[in-house]
């Protein structure tokens, strides 16, 4: 039997502009008896710019944070997309030798100890064929979006396929909702450029909002707070540019699995998003 | 034509040298093919596409590519890595290119997103953790665009979305040792 228990790395956005995404997803690890000891003291890992500063740095950072989970010694379990990513790559960089012993120096101690670094969908992936569930979301059709850093590098992740990734997918299905095919899945949403050129973070995203309205979704679920807040916060603007129909709720994989769980969608911030996804799940009798 | 006189190797140069060793990637490996580029999701915007940066790389054009937006367009999406059929690090190598450009001191083509990553970082490096708010006061104030996003905030902040006050943690102090450590490390030895 798999880990029950994990060391948990929010990352900076969990605590603010995804908020939603840590409230459900403790919520439903509590409600399947997944226990996650959020990591002590934790600090950034410096995702969306650090490699555009130093590589020694990319790599010194976020091995802080192996370090703090490295103590308890449990896997760590990492919700943002783009801190799993950068905590597996330090975690890859420090699999050299001489990448280690320079790290080590710098951040002051061992580093040995080898982490296990998972995302939370895999976490809750092991858990599909076991989850109590209160609530069938079968009238619902949900277009699942991995973006780039769950699945890309696939060498050094190993998560999923890169191109046509499943998990999500599963998972989702397993709450008896219906995922759909589509072309957009780990389509790159604009990452972090709303500030500096909102124009690509619009176009990418109108192109994957577009498709997935287009094809019958109900919703997109997403694992990463840069993808959410793309496809979401900045929804209003894309309709404003684009002017289509492309009005469409964004929410966490958690809070799907939360409903799925029976927590209300009061417990799993639902009324956070900017896009409002009571309607919707009014409509399909899910609230 | 006459078929006897040797094909004419590629000029060996410092910079594709240069750029191989910090990156890791072998640069000769790429053999043109454009996979790269039809997958970018920001080449429609980008001056010299990535199959014509490595290709530019190979010829040793030092200044067109270190001077090019594309270094800085790169949204490190890993679509071209995951599809080259030469494997090449893609997204590495445009890391090692924006980190040459810094240290060269050229001007970045795109300087925006250069100012938001130094903003980014300075906070990480002041409070440990990054503070949204300040990361987009400060934007707006040293970009020269007041008003990026201003529409947006009443609604993040009756959402909860954004806290008022810079995060207190309690090893921020250790996260600016580990900066400092690097650009020691780094001055000592530059990479």
């Amino acid at each position: 039997m798999t880990s029950r228990a994990y060391a948990y790395y929010p990352g900076c956005s969990l605590h603010s502009t995804a908020k939603e995404y840590d409230v459900s997803a403790r919520l439903v690890c509590e409600g399947l008896g997944i226990e996650l000891y959020e990591l002590d003291g934790w600090t950034c890992c410096g995702a969306s710019s650090i490699h555009s500063a130093s590589r020694l740095l990319s790599t010194a950072l976020p091995a802080r944070e192996l370090q703090l989970a490295g103590r308890p010694g449990l896997p760590l379990a990492v919700a943002c997309a783009m801190c799993y990513s950068r905590l597996k790559l330090a975690a890859h960089e420090l699999s050299d030798g001489a990448t280690k012993e320079l790290v080590e120096e710098i951040v002051g101690g061992d580093l040995s100890g080898t982490v296990e670094v998972v995302h939370l969908l895999k976490v809750l992936d092991g858990e599909r064929e076991a989850m109590p569930l209160k609530r069938s979301l079968s009238s619902l059709r949900v277009a699942c979006y991995y973006g780039c850093l769950l699945v890309r590098p696939c060498g050094v992740l190993d998560f999923d396929d890169e191109e046509n990734p499943q998990t999500m997918d599963r998972l989702i299905e397993a709450l008896g909702a219906r995922s759909i095919e589509w072309d957009f899945k780990t389509e790159c949403c604009g990452a972090s450029m709303p500030l500096s050129r909102p124009d690509i973070v619009l176009r990418l995203s109108y192109r994957i909002l577009s498709q997935a309205k287009q094809l019958g979704a109900d919703c997109i679920a997403v694992a990463c707070p840069m993808c959410h807040s793309n496809l979401d916060t900045y929804q209003g603007k894309i309709r404003a540019k684009y002017k289509g129909n492309i009005e469409l709720p964004v929410l966490y994989f958690t809070q799907l699995v939360g409903l799925a769980l029976g927590f209300s969608p009061r417990q799993l911030l639902l009324n956070r998003h900017f896009t409002d996804p009571l309607p919707m799940l009014k409509a399909r009798g899910l609230v | 034509m006459a078929i006897d006189s040797p094909i004419t190797p590629l000029p060996s140069s410092e910079f594709r040298l240069f750029v191989e060793r910090r990156s890791g990637q072998h640069i000769l490996r790429c053999y043109q093919c454009g996979k790269c580029t039809a997958g970018c999701p920001a080449a429609y915007t980008m001056d010299i596409g990535p199959r014509r940066i490595m290709r530019a790389i190979q010829l040793g054009m030092k200044d067109e590519v270190l001077e090019s937006s594309t270094i800085w367009l790169c949204l490190f999406c890993q679509t071209c890595y995951a599809r080259c059929p030469r494997e090449i690090d893609i997204p590495r190598v445009m890391e090692s290119l924006r980190l040459l450009a810094a240290t060269s001191g050229k001007r970045a083509a795109e300087k925006d997103i250069r100012l938001f990553h130094r903003i980014f970082l300075s906070l990480v490096q002041r409070w440990g953790r990054v503070h949204e708010l300040t990361l987009g006061a400060l934007y707006n104030l040293l970009s020269g665009h007041p008003l990026a996003n201003a529409t947006l905030l009443p609604r993040m902040l009756t959402r909860g979305k954004l806290s008022l006050l810079p995060p207190r943690v309690k090893w921020a102090s250790e996260v600016k040792k580990v900066f400092d450590k690097v650009k020691a490390v780094e001055e000592r030895a530059p990479l």
